[in-house]
């Protein structure tokens, strides 16, 4: 099947952005996503804000209370999300996040919504494929991709697993440990994106610790995709609702780069 | 006593994925499964080893101080049966694991939990403290064991647990305050599985209490049902018959499922969790079976505070040992199929039991068990004069004696 997201990685190496939604504030992430779309990133992962953002680093949990602590709700990602689609019907779109917020008025309301706002696929930290019934069931019926991770640590008797009922792509953590701090060596890379790309029928993206452009190209090489966070997130932690310039900037000279591999 | 056939006990939990019920389970993030599925394994080979557990036993023995002491508590029984009908006013006695090395139970814990890291092979140990308890206990099994120990500590809890943060050092510890959120238990433990998360491949997380993702709280519990089994067999020798009541204090509910589990079983044998109802249970508290209601966080799914949104919402407790917003998955499940009953008591309700307890029987308890001894107060009086209640007396007060006298107004 046809989806935003397989037609996307179908072009070839794709950028792929997160940013916190509500940082600052949940009226100015729509000029952040625009900043980023108009930049050239290719897939918008937005992240659902979380008091207790436990694979996150600094910068992110820094982005999760600045979000929080400007009220923004539940209800607001989804207004978010909704508006997004409406002004790009074809970017794709996921929701990344934890599950208490995920599952918390019921998996069959979260994926109802998700598939109303036009969110193409979601991430979830805390839910491994043993907890899957907590989620994934829900998210297939309402035709909503659920975004495995795989990491340093997913050996091959695990893969499979991983891989069951995961759709849109998958996203490879390249270290082992949170969110924007240290830095994968690229022969790891090229090792697990060929380890990966060799067993999943879906594209692979690789992401946490990708901030230059330069390792975004390097990736670029191997994966169908290149995830840049902290980076982003941080220039939102710089300028706040001015974040769209110097954000629409870093992620112009990151899908260059991406792109450069096609 | 008739035991009840298995399929029908309530002390065959958690299923092999983890639940307890609907709750338990393994809601971490990727990097860590394949490490708690190996620990998972692990443990159940030790259990199966008889040298491990040869190990466990002389360790609580002969270096933790262990059987604690059952004891008949006279004053405090005559005082409570005061306000009683005639008749009525239940005898109190207390299983004494504040008797233990490092003044409370969470020793027995940290010790298997270190056996089970050392078989495995890790180098290095991390842990989470909201009183510190944990944390002493941590750190002298390192000492013990030679193993280097970092310690997470909201800031908050560094701060209005002083003498303990100096114990950890002096026991080679490092301790790393935590600043994030309200800067209590619940944040040190979202750090200290952030520090997890980036060290797998040497380093063991001693979890403190009964939660976390499986097979911490089974395992947590195994380790504390030493309380529970001691007691059990020192009231059978004492009395010729098993107590009637149950209490103990529950923040994460690790000494509470330990005195519990080896009478689950017991029909005759009630059971109350205490939990804490900081300034009520209307105001700020950590009662997350009171106040709650069931959601994932820390790798379990369990009843949280928490948000219509699903936002973990902060406990508060005068005890920083309670001040937790979630519960192990092992009690939510005990909850909802009606086996132990959960009440909760107020900052000021403890505090009065922690002088009442001072005065009558000459035992300073740490302001945890503080909250099991306010329940016991208002059961007693209620109950028949030759009814047994056994509290559990997890943690002695020294740690507490700074906090204590500035809620009561003293400079020291």
């Amino acid at each position: 099947m046809t989806t935003r997201l397989s037609s996307t990685f179908a072009n070839g190496p794709a950028l792929v952005t997160f940013i916190t939604g509500g940082d600052p504030t949940p009226d100015a992430t729509g000029a952040i996503l625009d900043a980023l779309v108009e930049g050239g990133a290719d897939v918008i992962e937005l992240g659902m804000p979380f008091t207790d953002p436990m694979a996150d680093g600094p910068a992110i949990q820094a982005a999760n209370l600045r979000s929080l602590g400007a009220g923004t709700t539940t209800a607001d990602i989804f207004r978010i999300a909704a508006a997004f689609r409406a002004r790009h019907p074809e970017v794709p779109l996921v929701l990344m996040g934890y599950a208490n917020p995920m599952i918390t008025r019921g998996p069959e309301w979260f994926a109802g919504e998700c598939a109303k706002a036009g969110v193409d696929g979601v991430i979830c930290v805390d839910i491994p494929p043993e907890e899957d019934p907590e989620l994934g069931p829900a998210l297939r019926a309402a035709g909503v991709s659920l975004i495995r991770l795989a990491t340093p640590t997913t050996d091959a008797a695990r893969l499979p697993a991983v891989l069951e009922g995961s759709s849109g792509f998958l996203y490879y953590v390249s270290v082992a440990g949170i969110t924007g701090l240290q830095q994968a060596a690229q022969t790891s890379i090229d090792e697990a994106v060929a380890r990966l790309k060799d067993k999943a029928t879906i594209p692979v993206a690789v992401g946490f610790g990708v901030r230059t452009p330069e390792q975004a190209a390097a990736i670029a090489k191997v994966a169908d995709g290149v995830v840049v966070g902290s980076a982003l997130v941080d220039l939102v932690g710089k300028h706040g609702a001015a974040a769209a310039g110097p954000v629409g900037e870093l992620t112009r000279a990151l899908a260059q780069a991406v792109h450069s591999a096609r | 006593m008739t035991a009840i056939p298995t399929a029908n006990s309530y002390r065959n939990q958690p299923d092999e994925r983890g639940h307890f019920g609907q709750f338990g389970g393994r809601y971490v993030a990727e990097t860590l499964m394949p490490l708690i599925l190996e620990l998972e394994r692990e443990y159940g080979k030790a259990k199966a080893d008889p040298s491990f557990k040869a190990e466990f036993d002389d360790l609580l023995e002969h270096y933790v101080g262990r059987p604690s002491p059952l004891y008949f508590a006279p004053r405090l029984t005559e005082e409570l049966a005061k306000s009683a009908q005639p008749g009525m006013g239940a005898q109190v006695w207390f299983k004494r694991d504040e008797l233990n090395h490092t003044g409370a139970h969470k020793i027995n814990n940290c010790i298997g939990q270190i056996l089970l890291a050392i078989r495995m092979g890790k180098t290095r140990i991390i842990a989470e403290t909201g009183a510190g308890q944990h944390g002493v206990a941590t750190a002298t099994v390192c000492a013990r064991f030679g193993l280097p120990c970092t310690v997470f500590m909201g800031a908050t809890d560094v701060a209005r647990q002083a003498p303990n943060v100096f114990r950890m050092k002096l026991l080679g510890a490092e301790v790393r305050p935590v600043t994030a959120g309200a800067a209590t238990l619940k944040d040190a433990m979202n750090e200290a599985l952030r520090d997890w998360v980036a060290n797998v491949h040497d380093t063991f997380y001693i979890i403190g209490t009964a939660a976390g993702p499986h097979p911490y709280p089974e395992l947590v519990r195994d380790f504390q049902s030493v309380i529970g089994k001691e007691a059990r067999a020192q009231m059978l020798s004492r009395t010729g018959r098993l107590p009637d009541l149950l209490v103990a204090a529950i923040g994460g509910g690790s000494n509470a499922i330990g005195l519990f589990h080896p009478f689950l079983d017991d029909p005759s044998v009630k059971m109350l969790g205490v939990e804490a109802a900081g300034h009520g249970l209307d105001k700020e508290h950590a009662a997350s079976l009171a106040g709650g209601r069931p959601g994932i966080l820390h790798g379990n799914k369990t009843y949280l505070l928490q948000d219509d949104d699903g936002q973990i919402v902060e406990g508060h407790s005068i005890s920083a040992g309670l001040d937790y917003p979630g519960i192990g998955p092992e009690h939510a499940w005990l909850k909802e199929t009606g086996r132990v009953d959960y009440t909760s008591v107020t900052d000021t309700e403890a505090l009065d039991a922690f002088q009442l307890l001072c005065r009558t029987e000459g035992i300073i308890p740490a302001l945890e068990p503080a909250h099991a001894i306010a329940a016991v107060k208002k059961v007693a009086p209620t109950l028949p004069k030759d009814t047994i209640v056994l509290a559990n007396l997890c943690g002695r007060g020294d740690k507490d004696i700074f906090s204590v006298a500035e809620h009561l107004g003293v400079t020291l």
